[in-house]
């Protein structure tokens, strides 16, 4: 299961937690990059591998496929899969990276991006290193290049006194760049990768030089799409990429599964006591959330409207461990629906006026006539009172 | 002859294809062009013969379908739908168009819907005899209905052989996807053939128990058409079928099969079709998914993905998103390399709809949804020339106004009809039905004899259109009520508004169409939970428990119709609060009508059979309370959720009128005060209510008297419109409660023996007065003097 759940906002590059079975490299760093962590099977995948390699790539389209999707070499190598969800997705994902096209990865907390962006980019260039972090503040230095100005009070300006921004150097040495969070980036900033993308050509004016890009260069960004504050993409630049949407985990059972693990993690890092039997009350708020979410109950019977909050399966995570604190600090250490509802009201109502009447409707016509569901209903009464 | 295999002299040319499969249709035409036969056979009923120069008619525009009824019996029927890209069609027209004959050789509908009629168990019939045999890959295990064993889906086996977990797409690679023109043009089919005796071989007529009669039938008509024409036949027919047609075997043996078969006078004749009918969406358990990829695929006539993709954009453009010319070079490029990925030949349908998400439409499935409807499916309608034989459903109206002996006539008359009568209820049915479909030989009119809800009072005139209607509305089904449903359940899923779904849901109810009402409700559920706006649904409440008792009046059952309607107040009893803070006088006025609806309909649902009926109203009742006890709430509306409390008994006379005092006090701005009053006093009885109950009045009178001159002249229009409603009695009355003075309801308020409300002490002579007619109308009797004064004033 690697769709991972963790808030990519804490930190990139723990996004994505490598998981437990899948082998990781044993080293001192915290957490090894994709080509590290899995460099028996690229490197299966690179010996094995007898298809057309684009330009620079480390494996054929067909290979990058496989890295992700997992699946059994002729020699018996079993190549774990790195991301659990539609085929399609990746195929697409490939397809884009291999016919010279940006690609942009869209989803909403919790859906693998940067996972699938480093997964990819370690299995065509073998690195996933080259990466610009998009925060409102990143500067257009981060993208393009910037001054050593010790050098260059020094020597005046030239090629040495240049540092070369990540996608400077994987346009100049035919790699994958990395840009995380693309829609936080200011928009002029984001602007900046509109020449890059469509001459593949980086211009100095400063030295009345450029640098052109390689073949076997090209962009991987990811974004969330259903956030707030965020800088809309330009349609400039919105046009240069292949867009493909990582979908949310397509069954409930999925979601539990990576919720409850992802619950456990934290719980233990914050050193919460262990909650017995929470699973229940888990299923019920991935239940909830899911229904918002599609707007269609889960017996599929029932329309919903939906509220304007995003309730990805990483808000079902906050809920639930807001929920688990509560009953281990102040309840009897059992995972109750009181512990959640106040949570799950707190994520469904952004907005006051129109989600309190999406989330009162979905109380009054659904949860209440639920078998099992009354102490859930009575105490969402109670927190929205 | 350049067949693969040598075929002998006279021996047919056997071409086997899958329905509507566009490369089975250009590999057709190809054949049939390079072999030139002197007769085209083809797989079809065979009494529809005397039809096919139909479809060489100028005005003969596929899709159209073969319709096959039961004469007796318009709602037995199966189709044959031959879309343009279909290699029945193909050859059809290659014949007509080359002035060689053409001819259906497949067992005649007679037979097949005579089985159908002796498999009268109530399994699902839906009257497609071929759905389940050779290329539809899809029908093979789901049509299994039909018959005793499980059947073999061929070329399900074939693609699972071949490596493929889909049989669409296998076949797809290797036959649709063949470009035209290259090499033999017999090849495919030489393959195919071998690819189904091996088939054959192994499985027999897996299962299809049928096909062995059919085929014995096919090859008796080959063998006519042999003798007449030696070498010159070429057959179309399902490729599972040519094994079975190629094998010698001897005739009598195929007479034998066809011995005593059973039989049912049938009638033939095209009905058009359309493409989202063939689709698998369409409702016909079987068919294909992608009509529109298929006749785009059959006519483009080369590089067909740059074409569809071009295509798209010109939609997706048509619906103002920027489609660029670069967009489309980049999904091409992607399509391309996606089918190379995925190890297909060409780029399919699926790849292509990749490419048009990831480069057309950022990622997402909106779009794509609009991709789908009008070009993967599409919306051609077929046409069909005003010769062919009359449709079923003209049939089936005939007979329908013969038994209920309703003549058509030019001639306007007006026809009252009692519903409580089988007759009555009938022909209300039926013309209900009629206008659903947009026959409109009857118009409701209003009745004259009373308003009774089992009378109705119809205007009838057929005017000669609507045979042209009539036909028109032959797409729907052969029966009335058959297409009746179609059409309601179409319009349903089309409707925009909720009213319309919920007038519709009405019309359902009225016209006893019961197999619709499911689909109808679910739309109407649908739309309900995803309307915000709150009017919307207080609207669409008051119609759909009017249907209710519609439905009471004539016996239907109508438990679903009463778990939406209760469903759609509680979304009302929620929103309603929200919606009624910060309306300004005109929309607050509006929503008072619609506080009244629903209060009136709430009414209604108490006296039907509806589910959670008492927790309803105590539910309504605390909406009404939080509305009277808002600020923010409109004076009028407070008003009215007051007076409507207080009419259910809920409110206390002595909490309404301290309610009614707190709104009167100074505090409150004159207008809203007035407004108030409006909507408390105003509409029905409201004036009954202030003759009746002198403390309200008294409140009235003395705030009234206290507005200071220049508010007097703001709240006087409003005041007006309030009370100019009345009836005249009753204005004369509080006229008259007006001219005794303010002394008196000083008074009522300290008074200790009177009705709350009411005056001290009674006027005994007038009270006596009423005494003799109590007595009249209780009974002679002493008991009754006894009840009237239990009835009457307390004395």
């Amino acid at each position: 299961m690697s769709v991972s759940a963790e808030p990519t906002s804490v930190d990139p590059r723990r996004n994505g937690s490598v998981p437990a079975d899948t082998g990781a490299a044993r080293t001192d760093t915290l957490r090894p990059h994709a080509e590290h962590a899995f460099a028996d099977e690229l490197a299966a995948l690179a010996a094995q591998d007898d298809r057309p390699r684009p330009a620079r790539w480390r494996l054929s389209p067909w290979a990058v496929a496989t890295y992700l999707l997992g699946g059994t070499l002729p020699d018996g190598t079993v190549i774990t899969p790195k991301y659990v969800g539609p085929r399609r997705v990746v195929e697409v994902a490939v397809t884009t990276l291999a016919t010279d096209r940006a690609l942009l990865l869209l989803g909403v907390p919790g859906t693998a991006k940067t996972w699938v962006s480093e997964h990819l980019a370690a299995a065509v260039s073998g690195d996933s290193t080259l990466l610009v972090q998009g925060t409102a503040g990143t500067p257009e230095e981060a993208i393009r290049y910037g001054w050593n100005y010790a050098r260059l009070l020094a020597h005046g300006p030239s090629r040495d006194a240049l540092v070369p921004s990540p996608v400077m150097r994987a346009m100049a040495e035919g790699r994958t760049a990395r840009v995380e969070e693309l829609t936080r980036i200011p928009a002029d900033v984001q602007d900046s990768l509109i020449t890059i993308l469509s001459e593949k050509t980086l211009p100095i004016p400063e030295l009345g030089q450029e640098v052109q890009a390689v073949r076997g260069f090209n962009l991987i960004a990811t974004a969330n799409d259903r956030d707030r504050g965020v800088n809309e993409l330009s349609s400039a630049l919105r046009r240069r990429f292949n867009t493909v949407v990582l979908p949310l985990p397509e069954t409930p059972e999925a979601e539990v599964d990576i919720v409850t693990r992802r619950v456990e993690q934290l719980g233990r890092s914050l050193d919460l006591p262990a909650v017995p039997d929470g699973v229940d009350e888990i299923r019920r708020v991935v239940t909830v959330f899911r229904e918002l979410r599609d707007g269609l109950t889960a017996d599929g019977r029932t329309k919903l409207k939906s509220p304007s909050g995003t309730l990805s399966t990483a808000e079902a995570i906050s809920v639930v461990t807001g929920g688990l604190a509560l009953a281990a600090h102040f309840g009897d250490g059992v995972l109750r629906a009181g512990d959640v509802a106040a949570g799950v009201l707190g994520a469904v109502v952004r907005d006051p006026a129109a989600d309190r009447v999406v989330w009162q409707e979905y109380l009054e016509t659904v949860v209440r006539e639920r078998d099992g569901w009354s102490d859930f209903y009575r105490a969402c009464r109670e927190a929205g009172a | 002859m350049n067949g693969g295999r040598s075929r002998d002299a006279g021996e047919p040319l056997l071409l086997g294809v899958r329905h509507h499969g566009p490369g089975s249709a250009r590999a057709v035409r190809a054949a049939l062009e390079a072999s030139r036969p002197r007769v085209v056979l083809i797989e079809g009923p065979s009494e529809a013969d005397p039809l096919i120069p139909l479809a060489a008619a100028e005005d003969m525009r596929p899709p159209v379908a073969l319709l096959a009824h039961a004469v007796d019996e318009p709602g037995r029927s199966a189709f044959w739908p031959l879309a343009a890209f279909s290699p029945e069609w193909v050859a059809l027209r290659w014949a007509l168009e080359h002035g060689v004959p053409a001819r259906f050789i497949d067992l005649p509908a007679t037979h097949t819907l005579a089985w159908e009629r002796d498999e009268e168990d109530g399994e699902e019939e839906d009257g497609e005899d071929r759905d389940g045999e050779d290329g539809r890959t899809d029908a093979g295990a789901e049509q299994g209905a039909l018959d005793e064993d499980v059947r073999v889906d061929p070329l399900g086996v074939l693609a699972g052989t071949a490596g493929y977990d889909d049989a669409e797409r296998w076949w797809e690679d290797v036959v649709e996807h063949r470009g035209a023109g290259k090499g033999d043009a017999l090849a495919p089919f030489t393959a195919l053939e071998e690819a189904m005796t091996a088939l054959r071989e192994t499985y027999g007529s897996g299962g299809h128990g049928r096909d062995l009669i059919r085929e014995a039938h096919m090859r008796l008509r080959i063998r006519e058409a042999q003798r007449e024409f030696e070498d010159g036949v070429a057959v179309v027919c399902g490729a599972w079928h040519v094994p079975a047609l190629r094998r010698r075997r001897g005739v009598t043996a195929d007479r034998a099969l066809l011995k005593g078969l059973p039989k049912v006078r049938t009638d033939v004749t095209w009905v058009p079709w359309t493409h989202r009918r063939l689709s698998r969406a369409g409702g016909y358990g079987a068919g294909i998914d992608a009509p529109g990829w298929y006749a785009h695929l059959f006519a483009a006539p080369d590089r067909p993905v740059e074409r569809w993709l071009t295509k798209v954009a010109g939609l997706l453009r048509a619906e103002d998103r920027t489609v660029s010319p670069g967009h489309v070079i980049e999904a091409v490029r992607l399509a391309e390399t996606l089918a190379a990925l995925r190890g297909r030949p060409l780029p399919g349908l699926g790849e292509a709809t990749d490419a048009v998400r990831a480069v057309m439409c950022e990622g997402s499935d909106v779009p794509l949804a609009l991709v789908r409807d009008r070009l993967v499916v599409g919306d051609v309608l077929g046409e069909v020339p005003d010769t062919v034989p009359a449709v079923p459903l003209q049939r089936d109206l005939e007979r329908t106004q013969r038994r209920l002996r309703l003549r058509p006539e030019a001639a306007e008359r007006e026809l009252d009809l009692d519903l409580r009568e089988e007759t009555g209820a009938e022909r209300s049915r039926l013309l209900h039905r009629l206008r659903l479909l947009g026959i409109d030989w009857g118009r409701p009119a209003v009745s004259r004899s009373g308003t009774g809800t089992f009378r109705e009072t119809w205007r009838l005139r057929w005017e000669p259109e609507l045979a042209v209607r009539t036909a028109e509305a032959g797409v729907w089904g052969t029966t009335v009520p058959a297409a009746a449903t179609a059409k309601a359940e179409a319009d349903a899923v089309a409707a925009r508004g909720l009213a319309d779904v919920t007038a519709l849901a009405e019309h359902c109810l009225l016209a006893a169409l019961h197999d619709a009402l499911p689909v109808v409700m679910r739309v109407l559920a649908d739309r309900a939970a995803l309307d915000t706006d709150v009017a919307h649904l207080a609207q669409a409440l008051p119609a759909l428990v009017r249907s209710l008792r519609y439905g009471d009046v004539r016996g239907t059952d109508t438990a679903a119709l009463a778990e939406v309607a209760a469903g759609l107040a509680e979304r009302v009893f929620v929103g309603l609060p929200p919606a009624c803070a910060g309306l300004d006088a005109d929309a607050a006025e509006e929503m008072r009508r619609h506080v009244d609806a629903v209060h009136g309909a709430l009414g209604l649902l108490g006296d039907a059979p509806a589910a959670r009926d008492g927790r309803l109203r105590a539910r309504w009742r605390t909406v009404l309370r939080t509305l009277s006890a808002r600020d923010t709430v409109p004076g009028v509306l407070r008003g009215r959720a007051v007076r409507l409390l207080l009419d259910e008994g809920e409110l206390a006379q002595d909490e309404a009128a301290r309610l009614m005092g707190l709104v009167l006090s100074p505090g409150t701005p004159p207008a809203d005060a007035a407004a108030w009053i409006e909507g408390f006093v105003g509409g029905s009885g409201g004036g009954l209510l202030l003759v009746h109950d002198e403390r309200l009045f008294g409140l009235v009178d003395r705030w009234l008297t206290a507005v200071p001159a220049e508010a007097f002249t703001d709240v006087l229009p409003l005041l007006r419109r309030t009370f100019s409603a009345y009836d005249p009695g009753v204005r004369r009355t509080l006229g008259e409660l007006v001219r005794r003075g303010p002394g008196r309801h000083d008074r009522a308020d300290t008074a200790v023996a009177g009705v709350p409300g009411f005056g001290p002490g009674v006027d005994e002579a007038r009270a006596d007065a009423v005494l003799p007619v109590l007595r009249l109308l209780l009974g002679p009797d002493g008991d009754g003097e006894t009840r009237g004064e239990r009835v009457g004033v307390r004395r």
